[in-house]
């Protein structure tokens, strides 16, 4: 925007020089004005719509706002960040949004490549077998997770302590291991992504190489190591990054399994955040949270952000 | 020499690769073990729609009812329940969202690929910046805005919320489809007089008219599950399907039958929308980074 803006002052010196120049410039002008054209609508919206709310969630963390107390909203600076600083149970919080996005991201990554891998040959069922094992990510986020609480991880007949009872296991998974239960649910959601960008990769590898070593006997796991597997390397970082900013939004899992209990023991910061703010009333801290939270997602994603685009572009000049 | 390239070149001669694979031994268990993994890792899902046929005697017996005869019991309690509404509140939003998505995406795309303009890799890194960004951050001065306005448990709030959220996904999604459009069909009917407006309704749009109906299915399918904007957002009248379903929790998972039911009604079309789009999944998932 500020170049279109700017681009009106730097053109009169080259007009005064050429006629000629001077009119080609004129319609690029208002050509460019045509090709910019119908990017504005989208652009304006999602300015308005994502923008303004990260500028008041600015102002709000600077504000002394509990909505329990009316009248008391006043200025408070840095307050709110220094309170969040020191509340144990907030860093708490951050490693257990760590610990689910990483423990997922690890867990599903793997189950969708053993998948993958598997699918990636031709046999009876192919195609059934496929979309039996892309369900779990079509359902309804909340529906899984109620589906997870009640029927497979429940005390008193879920199928999981069910199946497990021949070996003497009888546990409360969810107010035991809340945090695993909550990351094996999301496992369950986020394995037919990862398989199918995997597969994709799979799919799109170039077999002429794979048959010549093979002929040259190179062994199937060798092949895997030395091939298959650097070739997946940004379909798999792909995976894990896109998988990651997805998980750093969780909630209906944690809301619905756990409420983040007991405790904080399993709340990651969307659903601290959201406790703060919707029950505790308390706006100016977890507008603090907003910022601390969105500040440690920039820098982490930024980061990701540039190995994938490093890893696609590189890869695909090369290819 | 290439019964592996065979396979993978098509699916509708593999017949005696199959039959040839099938008599190898080790072919035949890996085939039996991802069968018995898939049927594994579907199993809750299965026993999710069959706990919706149970009467709620059967659906919490401890060891589970395997055997049983199945009613329809628990659909008719739910549409007793109230489901009329959050149904309708979740079309609506979903439809009209998608619509909208479209209406402003499209036109974004095809600035994006065909035309660039100045500032391309700006504008496409600003669309997905917003994707990267925990909505926490945002809900709370949308509460205190939307509710100023008048506009909290208003099914409109969340037209514009689900608008936002896929926007930016449906822009990455579409311009990977617009720019497989090949140029020369372009300058060929740029050649033959065709206006721009022409060449896109004749020769863009009908090619790229799959993509879009697979950005609109993702669209469909991130609407239809949305969750923390409808929770916050909504009370009664703007309820949708999602947060309907939250309402079965009440008797502490009592009525086990019931919920199944709900839940089966929640991801059916979901469900349908995604074995159908399964192949553009990936695609729109990663913002159109996979060709």
């Amino acid at each position: 925007m500020a170049t279109a803006l700017a681009q009106p002052g730097a053109d009169p010196q080259p007009r005064s020089d050429e006629p000629l120049k001077s009119h080609r410039d004129h319609i690029s002008r208002a050509e460019g004005w045509r090709r910019r054209g119908p990017l504005l609508p989208a652009l304006i919206f999602m300015i308005v719509v994502t923008q303004i709310p990260f500028v008041f969630t600015l102002f709000y963390s600077t504000q002394s706002w509990n909505l329990v107390r009316p009248g008391s909203r006043s200025f408070v600076g840095l307050d709110n960040y220094f309170a969040v600083f020191t509340d144990g149970q907030f860093w708490r919080v951050t490693l257990n949004t760590i610990v689910l996005i990483v423990g997922t991201v690890l867990a599903s990554v793997i189950l969708g490549l053993i998948f993958a891998l598997l699918l990636d040959r031709k046999f009876l069922g192919r195609g059934i077998v496929r979309t039996l094992l892309i369900t779990p990510f079509l359902v309804t986020p909340v529906a899984a997770a109620l589906l997870w609480k009640t029927s497979l991880l429940s005390p008193t007949n879920g199928l999981v302590n069910w199946a497990l009872s021949p070996f003497g296991v009888h546990t409360d998974w969810l107010s035991q291991y809340p945090l695993m239960s909550v990351i094996a649910e999301l496992v369950w959601q986020w394995t037919p992504f990862m398989m199918l960008l995997i597969l994709a990769g799979l799919q799109s590898m170039p077999h002429d190489i794979s048959e010549a070593a093979r002929v040259d006997g190179a062994t199937s796991f060798r092949l895997f190591r030395e091939l298959t597997l650097p070739h997946l390397r940004r379909f798999i970082e792909l995976g894990a990054v896109l998988g990651a900013i997805y998980l750093v939004n969780t909630f209906d899992a944690v809301y619905m399994m756990t409420s983040g209990g007991p405790g904080v023991s399993s709340a990651n910061l969307p659903f601290y955040i959201y406790q703060r703010a919707f029950l505790g009333f308390d706006i100016g801290q977890a507008a603090a949270m907003g910022v601390v939270t969105v500040i440690g997602t920039i820098v982490v994603a930024s980061l990701a952000l540039r190995l994938i685009f490093k890893s696609f572009t590189g890869n695909e000049e090369a290819a | 020499m290439s019964t592996s390239t065979e396979t993978r070149a098509s699916s509708t001669t593999v017949d005696g690769v199959e039959i040839t694979r099938r008599s190898n031994p080790r072919g035949v268990l890996l085939t039996v073990f991802t069968w018995i993994l898939a049927l594994g890792f579907f199993f809750p899902v299965l026993w999710m729609v069959l706990t919706a046929f149970k009467k709620e005697s059967d659906a919490a017996t401890n060891p589970p009812t395997f055997i049983f005869t199945p009613t329809l019991e628990q659909f008719k309690e739910v549409f007793d329940a109230g489901i009329g509404t959050p149904l309708m509140n979740s079309l609506f939003a979903t439809i009209v969202s998608t619509i909208l998505v479209l209406a402003l995406g499209v036109p974004a795309a095809f600035a994006l690929s065909l035309r660039p303009v100045r500032k391309t890799q700006d504008a496409l890194f600003f669309f997905i910046s917003t994707k990267m960004l925990p909505i926490v951050a945002a809900i709370i001065p949308l509460y205190v805005i939307v509710g100023r306005i008048g506009m909290l448990d208003n099914i409109w709030t969340l037209v514009i919320l689900y608008t936002a959220m896929n926007l930016p996904i449906a822009v990455w999604m579409m311009r990977s489809f617009f720019l497989e459009v090949p140029s020369e069909l372009l300058e060929a009917a740029s050649i033959d007089g065709a206006s721009l407006w022409t060449s896109v309704r004749e020769v863009i749009l009908p090619l790229i008219s799959p993509g879009i109906a697979a950005t609109a299915l993702i669209c469909v399918i991130f609407s239809w599950n949305e969750f923390f904007f409808a929770v916050n957002m909504t009370a009664v009248n703007a309820q949708t399907m999602p947060v309907f379903l939250t309402g079965f929790m009440s008797g502490q998972g009592l009525y086990w039958a019931q919920l199944s039911a709900a839940s089966v009604l929640a991801a059916l079309p979901v469900v349908i929308c995604g074995w159908i789009a399964q192949n553009k999944l990936v695609r729109g998932l990663s913002f159109g980074a996979i060709k």
